[in-house]
């Protein structure tokens, strides 16, 4: 039986602090719930607080080698820098995800952009930024349907501290919503 | 009758192994070793049960030719490779035997660790103030002024205090002698021995051959007689003048507490573990 | 039926539960813990930290012991102390305290004492980039200590590949009896992929082989066939002298020359006599390559990537990539690049595995090994390989 080999690189980026790397791993869990093959790499500065970052998820039903990702299917930008940085690594039809709280000019005009100001919205909506990181990401698998719902929901569950579970699944509610109500005029 | 020291001594030592010793006549080293070994018999300890670890240098010679577990590693490090045996095996009585070069400058930041962390060791430093073994460098407890062969126009370091340096540190039995107290040496290892936690033991000892030649000593019998004139017990301390005092080597126990040691703490921690787990 | 559904999603669902994202570092540790490692000592540095931190959780919850050092220097030696008292002991570092830890591992090689040493690596000189890849470290983990000593260094190319590793470093550790060096890539260190569990329980332990003769006839260095001999500890009634000095079998100083040569060879021969047993190379579509890429680590991944998108272009390329870096697999080596025309050397440094290929083949002219190399802390990508693919083929 033959299938089509298929491969998705995902690169979430921003600034240290803004959980990236966390919900790369998210991703990468919901993605082993798929029985996907994963792997999910990261690169950072010595900063915990500040300073570039990024996290890398391989998504694909065959072996992965080469284990980062070169270009996008998806980018999410939460800072202006890694917007501008990593933009032009997109792949033709790659979608961007921005974070106009921090992303104020985008380079490229695409049909595939989608922009909201995702911090602004989790301090106002949720009451902390803290869960932009899956905010964001729930935005993301939305929009690309990458993974089920079910399957973000169980990597949630196995990867944030069970007191957070419940902040987070809250954002991830969000975040399916501001996806599906995205572009529609009030 | 009292039992002969002389044989005791011997009958610890590897006499088919590697005799003659390396050092030269006149060293404190033989001294330092036999009240080791006496210490060692006095207390019963099985041999087995005794390792002995040294680094570089004339006394960390020392484990070669006694019959206990022996290991003679690299320069310096002596107190982590004892870490690594008493921590295993929690039960092994580990002595280190180690100079004033190798405790103090290569290994300092090894014994101000193993001091802070009171691990059960008992570190017998063999304070010769000199490189003796490299042909008489000064080291970091050669006295202000001294010559060496890398201070011909005299040392212009100073000097540390092993003692303040182990106490500061945080070991909890600390004590001073000197190469000509043997049976007070012998004593002070005994207790250090005896003592569940970091014992540091500074024996003062002459190196006549190299130290004592570059800064006019005297032989082995005269330096042997300043250890004895140039010290005093820190419990005359008090009752003498301050003039009598001044500029002596001050020979006791300087500190000793009880405090928790770390194997037994790990113990706790492993068995609190264990609890919380069948919990 | 429905009985049947439930079955089934049951076994699904316990079959899914089995997978689990795991990071390199973490197989690392848990192939320790697998391997009967209960002995860490450790420094804190990046990208080694998270094995450090993993087994202060784990050992003392089975009764093992864990200490955090002052330094590296220390580590190393309090594992080789423990080692002599029966310990199977592991520490973990990266590039500057593996530069610390080199007099301490010809110790342990001198002394034939069994230990693991995992150096993950990052780009270097010096501090370098501490989270960035390199594999700078290829040379010095095989010749970082002064002497003249052999060594064992393995590197895998996979998280679960790293669990195998750790195991199989731990068990050479013991069989041959000397410090074994685990070289992770710091992309590895932290990537995380998704591993079997079943998958993780299919191994073996070697232990050290214990004497059997009475204490008076015990020879720390003893010589046997394959040079492997027992091996006592400390606190066993052998009471046996272990010296840095180059020594007799019996483990006391010597310098008569002929003892001295014994004792060499030995260190050599160990090795040498035991090829066989630990060159362990991958060979990726190699049938009927005519340009192979030799890589090893986080850079083989590239170049597989390079042969599979070459492959479907119909070029006919392969790639050779070796889990035992040393001993390198000379022979092996030589026989699977002898029908190619090009070689490839990829590697993230200067030309390490470079001079070693072209050592080996000499038949081959300079313009047929053509190095690709990258020392900026990025990756080698699989397009930069497939362009070098194309120039040469």
């Amino acid at each position: 039986m033959s299938k089509t080999y298929m491969r998705k690189e995902i690169r979430l980026s921003g600034s240290g602090g803004q959980g990236l790397i966390l919900a790369g791993i998210i991703l990468a869990r919901a993605a082993v719930q798929e029985r996907y093959r994963v792997a999910q790499s990261q690169s950072y500065g010595p900063e915990s607080r500040g300073g570039a970052s990024r996290a890398d998820v391989i998504i694909s039903n065959d072996d992965i080698h080469f284990p980062e990702a070169t270009h996008f299917d998806v980018l999410l930008a939460l800072t202006q820098e890694s917007c501008d940085k990593y933009l032009f690594d997109l792949k033709d039809k790659g979608i961007l995800i921005a974070d106009t709280t921090g992303v104020k000019n985008i380079a490229l005009d695409s049909s595939n952009i989608y922009e909201l100001p995702f911090t602004d919205i989790a301090a106002e909506k949720l009451g902390t930024i803290l869960p932009t990181n899956i905010l964001s990401l729930a935005f993301l698998v939305r929009k690309t349907g990458l993974v089920s719902e079910a399957s973000l929901r169980k990597g949630i569950e196995q990867s944030v501290k069970p007191h957070y579970i419940k902040l987070n699944l809250k954002a991830m509610k969000l975040g399916f919503k501001l996806a599906d109500d995205y572009g529609k005029t009030d | 009758m009292k039992n002969q020291p002389q044989k005791t001594v011997h009958s610890y030592l590897r006499h088919n192994k590697k005799f003659p010793h390396v050092w030269c006549a006149g060293c404190s080293n033989g001294i330092v070793l036999g009240a080791l070994i006496r210490a060692v018999d006095e207390l019963g300890l099985g041999r087995d049960d005794v390792a002995m670890v040294s680094g570089i240098g004339c006394s960390s010679r020392m484990p070669v030719y006694v019959d206990f577990n022996t290991l003679h590693t690299i320069h310096g490090r002596a107190i982590p490779f004892a870490t690594g045996v008493k921590l295993h095996k929690p039960h092994l009585n580990v002595i280190v035997v180690t100079g004033d070069g190798d405790c103090t400058a290569i290994g300092g930041n090894h014994f101000i660790h193993a001091c802070r962390r009171n691990l059960d060791l008992t570190i017998v430093v063999v304070n010769n103030n000199i490189y003796g073994m490299t042909g008489g460098q000064f080291s970091p407890t050669t006295p202000t002024g001294d010559i060496a062969t890398t201070s011909p126009h005299g040392n212009i370091d100073p000097v540390f205090d092993i003692c303040d340096l182990a106490i500061g540190a945080g070991a909890t039995f600390v004590a001073r002698s000197t190469a000509f107290h043997s049976l007070e040496s012998e004593e002070f290892i005994k207790r250090g021995l005896e003592h569940k936690g970091m014992s540091v033991i500074e024996i003062v000892s002459a190196c006549p051959v190299i130290y004592g030649r570059l800064n006019k000593k005297g032989g082995a019998p005269e330096m042997m007689k300043q250890m004895r004139d140039n010290s005093i017990p820190v419990k005359a301390l008090d009752k003498l003048p301050p003039e009598k005092t001044k500029g002596k080597l001050v020979r006791g126990i300087l500190k000793h507490v009880e405090k928790d040691e770390y194997t037994l703490r790990y113990q706790r921690l492993v068995d609190s573990l264990k609890q919380e787990e069948s919990k | 039926m429905p009985k049947k559904t439930t079955k089934k999603t049951t076994k699904k669902t316990e079959e899914l539960d089995s997978i689990v994202l795991m990071q390199g570092n973490e197989a690392v540790a848990r192939g320790a813990v697998d391997a009967g490692v209960n002995f860490f000592a450790g420094y804190p540095i990046t990208p080694s930290t998270e094995i450090a931190e993993i087994l202060s959780r784990e050992l003392p919850l089975r009764g093992a012991a864990f200490i955090q050092m002052e330094d590296e220097i220390a580590s190393i030696c309090a594992i080789i102390g423990a080692s002599l008292a029966g310990a199977k002991a592991m520490t973990a570092t990266s590039g500057p305290g593996f530069s610390l830890m080199q007099e301490a591992i010809g110790y342990a090689k001198i002394t034939e004492t069994p230990c693991v040493v995992v150096n993950v690596m990052r780009a270097g000189p010096s501090t370098g980039l501490p989270t960035s890849p390199s594999q700078g470290d290829i040379m010095q983990s095989r010749w970082g200590s002064h002497g003249d000593a052999p060594a064992i260094v393995l590197y895998p190319d996979s998280v679960k590949e790293s669990y195998e590793l750790a195991i199989r470093a731990v068990n050479l550790s013991e069989k041959y009896r000397t410090c074994v060096v685990l070289l992770l890539d710091e992309v590895l260190g932290h990537m995380r992929e998704a591993v079997r569990l079943p998958d993780l329980r299919k191994h073996r332990v070697i232990n050290r082989i214990k004497p059997t003769v009475p204490p008076e006839w015990y020879k720390h260095y003893d010589e046997n066939q394959k040079y492997l001999s027992p091996v006592a500890s400390f606190g066993e009634g052998y009471r046996f002298h272990v010296t840095g000095l180059a020594h007799d079998a019996t483990g006391f100083p010597t310098g008569r020359p002929a003892e001295v040569a014994d004792m060499m060879a030995r260190l050599k021969k160990k090795i040498t006599s035991n090829i066989r047993d630990l060159v362990q190379i991958e060979s990726f579509h190699m049938e009927d390559a005519k340009i192979a890429i030799f890589a090893a680590g986080i850079t083989a991944r590239s170049a597989k990537s390079a042969v599979m998108m070459a492959r479907a272009e119909g070029l006919k390329v392969g790639l050779l990539r070796p889990l035992t870096i040393w001993p390198f697999p000379d022979d092996a080596v030589r026989k699977m690049l002898k029908n190619v025309e090009t070689v490839i050397v990829a590697e993230l440094n200067q030309g390490q595995f470079l001079r070693e290929i072209a050592r080996l083949i000499k038949d081959k002219d300079d313009s047929d090994i053509v190095p690709v190399r990258r020392v900026d802390g990025e990756l080698i990508t699989p397009a930069q390989i497939l362009r070098i693919i194309k120039e040469v083929n």
